[in-house]
């Protein structure tokens, strides 16, 4: 075969495979985008034009931002979005302040068992929470925090931190240990190892960590399902659910504009730190 | 500045392997030695201790008249500048040469007098500015150095720290090193695998191999009268040749090298009394590349003659490395670049055998 020949059937290879990587990709984007575009659009629809027998669902006749203001300007939405900051931004904090700590003195202090416990982290973060919420409603309600935003804010580092904690050893171990031997010298401690040195240098890991607790925190649903009852201490997952189907009458425009809005602080914290998002789980994958 | 005293130190990690087994060094104010060994010798264990980055398992190291055994490696008052920089890789060249002082809460001003000086010496003023990734390999040893200068310590540690450069600039920051220790005059402890870097920094070499010290000296004493077979071959380049041979006597009171079957080359009579007691035993002949050289000066004491079968000659430049066998045992000669030597011919050559090196075949120890 002349070199001409065989470039050729290479260039033809290659083509094929493009085309067959962008048929998979189109089959892919269609089955993740439908979904949001639905909701898009039912979100835009009044309730007598989504019940409408006429017409394409997947068209708007007299589009709409009704769905929007009613939620916006209803006082138990407007409770469950603050519940659901509140509850979040306490996890994420508490979540990574652990996380930080343990995910350093694991990769870096070197103690007897380190290894191990490293392991054990992670093995916990395997375990279902789904088998969880039955004993941990014992506890809960033994403590007296059944109904309660704080009983959220107690359960949900304890699902974010073993993940939290796996993504920054990964990190961190990925931190050449002459950086803390050079420190060590230059005349710092442990403390000042971490928040001069680590933190500042694995910020990408810790963005990553951070995304991840704020979506276990944001997204949760089984726990404020099984623990939450009263509209003043719900949050977003079970309230949208909860206050806006009555019986067997769904508002379906009201649901897919609350899901709108719920999803905007993760799209837009993922939209602004999807790079260090995806750095950062790279670095737990290839090191840790 | 202080001098360093490591006192039969040893190092031993957990399942009983002894990387350094108590060694005793004493090094002095301002001088600059450097620790050379092979891997595995356990120089860079040997700095470490002394940086306070390792354990002691036993023995003691003083810094500056004091035990340091239990000092942690801040409080040593030392520096060190590490094989991969170890710069702080999100602050500037200004920060990563300031950390340390501001750790130590020094004057702002102060700070800055001091970077500004390092930066001089080490002519990295203009990127003071900088972050580490935006510069070459060069730069960010100096900048790693310029770190080491600005807090001014007792003692510099530096761990193989020009082994990440290409051989170019390893020969400039080489010369650099030197010129910085000339100027700031710190108590240096240096440690390299390479014996030319050895060499060219060291006021004394200290040579490692298998935890113990084989040798220390001045690297004059290291290259002229190693003390083992080792040493002998671990300084130099190209490596000291070896052929096993056997010390017998010529008629008249001399003594001849008798390497294999062919090879017979004299003793010169100032080193008869010496190798004599040595006479009839299985023994090692050492003799540099350097000192086997074209043809030339027979007759003078000591220069002999000698015909080797050539099987590679290697032109580079400013001299020739010719390679030959001697009874399947490879030797070289570092000859002028204009030789004739061709593969498969004979060369003659002569041996300097002023510079020879009788060791015992078992010990290894240069008689």
């Amino acid at each position: 075969m002349s070199a001409s020949t065989q470039a050729n059937s290479l260039h033809r290879q290659r083509q094929w495979a493009l085309y067959g990587s962008y048929a998979a990709l189109a089959v892919f984007v269609i089955i993740f985008l439908v979904p949001p575009f639905y909701t898009i659009i039912t979100s835009l629809k009044s309730s007598a034009e989504i019940s409408a027998q006429d017409g394409s669902p997947w068209m708007v006749k007299n589009p709409s931002l009704e769905n929007f203001w009613y939620l916006i300007t209803y006082s138990n939405f407007q409770t469950y979005y603050l519940n659901s900051v509140m509850i979040t931004a306490v996890t994420v904090v508490v979540s990574m302040v652990i996380s930080v700590l343990a995910a350093f003195s694991l990769s870096r202090m070197g103690f007897w068992g380190s290894g191990v416990l490293s392991t054990v982290v992670f093995l916990t973060y395997l375990v279902p929470p789904s088998l969880l919420f039955i004993p941990l409603f014992q506890i809960v309600g033994s403590l007296g925090l059944i109904n309660s935003v704080w009983c959220l804010i107690l359960l949900y580092p304890t699902l974010a931190v073993p993940f939290c904690t796996w993504i920054m050893i990964g990190y961190f171990s990925s931190i050449p240990k002459e950086l803390d031997e050079a420190a060590l010298i230059d005349g710092a401690n442990y403390i000042q190892i971490l928040t001069k040195i680590f933190i500042p240098v694995a910020m990408p890991g810790i963005i990553a960590a951070t995304i991840f607790a704020f979506t276990v925190a944001w997204g949760a649903f089984l726990y404020p399902l099984a623990y939450l009852y009263t509209s003043n201490q719900m949050v977003l997952t079970v309230g949208i659910i909860s206050d806006l189907i009555r019986g067997d009458v769904f508002q379906w425009g009201k649901i897919m504009a609350a899901c709108l809005l719920a999803s905007l602080p993760p799209i837009v914290i993922y939209a602004c730190l999807m790079d260090y998002y995806v750095a950062g789980l790279t670095a737990g994958a290839t090191k840790g | 500045m202080a001098e360093v005293s490591v006192r039969k130190v040893v190092k031993e990690y957990d399942g009983g392997v002894q990387a350094v087994k108590g060694i005793d060094l004493e090094i002095a104010d301002h001088e600059f030695v450097v620790l050379v060994g092979p891997s595995g010798c356990g120089k860079s264990t040997t700095l470490r201790m002394i940086a306070g980055l390792e354990e002691i398992t036993g023995g003691e190291i003083w810094i500056g008249g004091d035990v340091v055994n239990d000092v942690p490696p801040r409080d040593r008052d030392i520096a060190m500048v590490f094989q991969n920089y170890a710069l702080y890789p999100h602050m500037s060249v200004f920060d990563n040469m300031a950390f340390g002082l501001k750790l130590r809460k020094f004057p702002k001003d102060e700070i800055k007098r001091r970077v500004d000086e390092a930066a001089r010496i080490l002519d990295i003023g203009m990127l003071l500015e900088r972050k580490p990734r935006a510069l070459s390999g060069g730069q960010r040893q100096r900048v790693a150095m310029g770190r080491a200068i600005v807090r001014n310590p007792k003692v510099f540690l530096f761990d193989e720290p020009l082994s990440n450069l290409d051989a170019k600039l390893r020969v400039q920051m080489r010369t650099e090193i030197k010129k910085v220790h000339q100027t700031v005059k710190t108590t240096t402890v240096y440690v390299t695998h390479d014996q030319i870097e050895a060499m060219t920094l060291a006021d004394r070499v200290v040579v490692m191999n298998h935890g113990i010290i084989e040798q220390v000296g001045t690297p004059q004493e290291l290259y002229h009268n190693p003390t083992s077979r080792f040493v002998a071959g671990f300084i130099g380049s190209p490596a000291m040749n070896f052929l096993p041979c056997r010390i017998e006597e010529a008629g008249g009171g001399g003594l001849f090298v008798q390497s294999g079957s062919n090879l017979r080359i004299p003793i010169p009579a100032a080193r008869t009394a010496r190798y004599a007691p040595h006479k009839n035993k299985e023994m090692v002949f050492g003799i540099r590349p350097e000192h086997l050289v074209e043809r030339r000066e027979v007759g003078k004491a000591g220069f002999e003659p000698v015909e080797l079968l050539v099987d590679v000659v290697e032109p580079m430049g400013m001299e020739t490395m010719v390679h030959f066998f001697v009874d399947g045992a490879p030797v070289c000669a570092r000859i002028d670049p204009a030789t004739h030597a061709a593969p498969e011919e004979m060369l003659a050559l002569t041996a300097d055998m002023n510079q020879m090196h009788i060791m015992e075949k078992d010990s290894g120890k240069v008689v």
